[in-house]
């Protein structure tokens, strides 16, 4: 189990981005995040003029509308210190590594961008680099098991940390998954522009997902999560498809709070 | 080869639905992609190392026109002959001429992306001079008439059983299935004879040393070595791009490429050719050619966004790893490259216009870019592609998104650049959906997302917004 080794202050207050989707589709899963940060002695601070990173329509190839969108984001988040935190590893490395393309031939508004980029985590990357995996040790009785979601494993370098962190939650019977690191082939706008492309790929996923047997599938993106869970609803399986973050409101939910 | 990427969709649906191939191209996945993971796992290195091809790729690049002139000095030097073809026209036209001129009559291929976007096999053919692929995965394709459906894996996509029926023509569905040795055997009885009447070879090229002179080959089955000592005259076809600076880049390189390509350490041959035989020697052509060919990479060069796909050995690493080329298959990509590597460069080389589907056919994973040897970060070049069909940003003429796609995304703009319209936007959404929803999903929604609930379904959208959630909570907590 990774211990905290980071030398650097635990951040006791946070800003927290929802994500376009968690905050207009799965409110929840924002909620599960803010008990999280609160849990860990995080205050968290919501920014009420938040909307979208602008990654739909940069991935759309659409960047003269995803440009006003993603500077928005830079103009309302600069305006905050320390760091900030979104439930969404697709979210992150659109910000961090992304907005230099879009933003190209605009050193200042790059050089802003990249300032309030070094400042973003995704949730589980946040919780285990600065409080470490076990911080979080709560209980949740049932199996499960974790799908890697591609942009928080490729584009941010989170691999092994939030099953680390599941692993930690009492009475959570955990069983890895076969070809976890294989996307679910979701992919945003490619979802609904090639369904069946997408879908063919879905599949693979989802045999993998129903051999294995768990009854809950964990997932640390939304998109990730609807595509999963979209599908094995369409097959009648009842596993469920959940974000990492309900996962962890879930079990702290039944330990003493801290404070 | 023409270009057919216009038929991208309608290709990919033929294979989707396919279940033969579906499980005989599994074996990317299980063989090399599997094959590749250990190896690198086993090279201490390996980061170092792919950090180092990059840079010598890179450099190569940079400085593309000197290297090519030392090589194309130096084959000289050794008494071989070079050839700079600006496309696949002129590279076929020589090297018929070269072959009529010397009166050949067989002619051995061995395997060569390059001479496919030539179109050459099928060229020589017609001109008349029998010519054959010794490549076990090229002979079955070229007996199926068809194109290749993998870099290193041509015939990838046939069952043994396809493989006896193009051997054997008295094979017929229901006899034994023969295995891989007794297939490999077959094709080795009818191709033995071609080796030993052909007066000339055509061999690809892995790398070009532009310091030596030489070409370096890799391969599994020895045809390249026989293509390259046993007829009178050898042609080598490459790529531009395909070239390095020094033997000991050569050491870097071949480690890199070979065990991303099918996971060996080194492959049963590497083959250095460093020109025609020597009047000392006892073997060889006694006439060495090579053919460079330009055919549209010049465009790759100019184009900064674009470049750095020059930088591709052709391992194949990110076809294995793709779980949309895993799908969809190599056809469907209409032209020699196919898999995320040809999502990028084919729509350049042949024109985004037609091939637009290409770099759209991605769900941006990223696994590409993960295993690639020279690190081409390719999700980065899918996205400039997509940016050039939707607005045409670097020429208007390759727009090709229509008027309600740009609508929809204008209209999307216009609902993300203030809070109350993203709130109001998305309340009117979930109102509007919610007779269709039961239990908190749809099964079916309206476009333009409606390809979604074809195969899924859709989550209904929530009533009340993350921000009235936490503003209900901070009330509630006071």
């Amino acid at each position: 189990m990774s211990e905290n080794t980071s030398t650097t202050p635990r951040p006791d207050r946070v800003t927290l981005f929802a994500s376009c989707m968690v905050d207009q589709l799965a409110p929840d899963v924002g909620e599960s995040t803010v008990e999280v940060l609160e849990y860990l002695g995080v205050m968290v601070d919501f920014l009420d003029d938040q909307t979208c990173c602008g990654q739909p329509a940069f991935n759309s190839g659409f960047r003269s509308e995803a440009y006003p969108v993603a500077e928005r984001f830079v103009n309302l988040f600069e305006k905050v210190n320390g760091p900030i935190v979104v439930p969404s590893g697709s979210c992150a490395a659109m910000v961090r590594n992304y907005y230099g393309d879009l933003f190209r031939g605009n050193a200042e508004l790059t050089d802003r961008a990249k300032r309030v980029g070094d400042r973003l985590f995704e949730l589980t990357e946040f919780v285990s680099q600065f409080f470490g995996t076990d911080a979080i040790s709560g209980s949740r009785v049932g199996t499960a098991t974790y799908h890697k979601c591609c942009h928080l494993l490729r584009e941010i370098g989170v691999d092994e940390q939030p099953i680390e962190m599941l692993t930690n939650i009492d009475g959570l019977e955990f069983s890895p998954l076969e070809r976890a690191d294989v996307c679910c082939g979701f992919g945003g706008a490619f979802s609904v522009k090639m369904p069946d492309i997408s879908s063919a790929i879905l599949d693979e996923k989802l045999d993998f997902i129903e051999a294995n047997g768990s009854s809950t599938v964990v997932a640390a993106d939304t998109g990730c999560v609807y595509q999963m869970q979209g599908g094995l609803r369409r097959r009648g399986s009842g596993v469920q498809v959940v974000h990492i973050a309900q996962v962890l409101a879930e079990s702290i939910k039944t330990v003493i709070h801290r404070r | 080869m023409k270009p057919l990427t216009v038929n991208f969709r309608s290709k990919a649906a033929m294979t989707l639905a396919d279940a033969q191939i579906q499980q005989s191209i599994e074996h990317v996945y299980t063989g090399f992609y599997k094959g590749r993971l250990t190896a690198a796992g086993d090279t201490p290195d390996w980061e170092d190392l792919r950090t180092k091809g990059k840079a010598i790729k890179d450099h190569t690049i940079a400085h593309l026109d000197y290297y090519l002139g030392l090589l194309a000095d130096n084959v000289e030097k050794n008494g071989g002959s070079v050839f700079f073809a600006d496309d696949a026209e002129e590279a076929r036209r020589h090297i018929i001429d070269l072959a009529h001129k010397r009166k050949i009559k067989t002619v051995i291929k061995s395997k060569s992306m390059v001479s496919e976007e030539m179109g050459l096999t099928e060229a020589m053919n017609d001109e008349g001079f029998e010519t054959v692929e010794t490549d076990l995965g090229e002979y079955i394709i070229q007996l199926a008439n068809e194109t290749p459906y993998h870099l290193i894996a041509p015939a990838v996509h046939k069952s043994r059983a396809d493989v006896a029926k193009l051997l054997d023509e008295d094979y017929k569905d229901g006899d034994r299935v023969p295995d891989a040795t007794e297939l490999t055997m077959m094709a080795r009885e009818k191709l033995r004879g071609v080796f030993e009447r052909a007066d000339m070879s055509v061999t690809g090229v892995n790398f070009a040393v532009a310091e030596s002179g030489s070409i370096a080959l890799v391969t599994n089955e020895g045809n390249g070595r026989m293509s390259t000592t046993v007829p009178r005259v050898h042609v080598a076809v490459m790529g531009m791009e395909k070239i390095i600076p020094s033997i000991q880049d050569l050491s870097t390189m071949l480690r890199i490429l070979i065990r991303s390509a099918t996971g060996q350490r080194i492959s049963t041959y590497v083959t250095m050719v460093n020109g025609k035989r020597r009047p000392e020697e006892e073997e060889g052509p006694e006439e060495f050619h090579l053919v460079i060919l330009n055919n549209g990479r010049q465009k790759l060069l100019e184009d900064p966004q674009m470049r750095e796909s020059l930088n591709c050995i052709r391992c194949g690493a990110c076809l294995n790893a793709c779980p949309v080329y895993r799908k969809v298959g190599g056809h469907a990509y209409g032209w020699v490259y196919p898999g995320p590597i040809g999502a990028i460069v084919t729509p350049v080389l042949t024109g985004l216009k037609d091939a637009d589907n290409l770099p759209a056919a991605s769900s941006l994973c990223g696994a590409c870019h993960d295993v690639c040897p020279v690190k081409i970060n390719i999700p980065r070049m899918l996205l400039e592609l997509r940016y050039r069909t939707a607005e045409g940003s670097t020429d208007k003429d390759e727009r090709t998104s229509s008027a309600t796609e740009r609508g929809i995304w204008k209209a999307w703009r216009m609902g993300m650049m203030g809070r109350r319209r993203f709130d109001i936007g998305s309340r009117i959404a979930s109102i509007a959906l919610k007779p269709l929803s039961r239990n908190g999903w749809l099964t079916k929604v309206p476009p333009p997302i409606s390809g979604w609930t074809s195969t899924r379904d859709f989550p209904a959208i929530s009533m009340s917004s993350l921000k009235s959630r936490l503003r209900k909570r901070n009330e509630g907590s006071k």
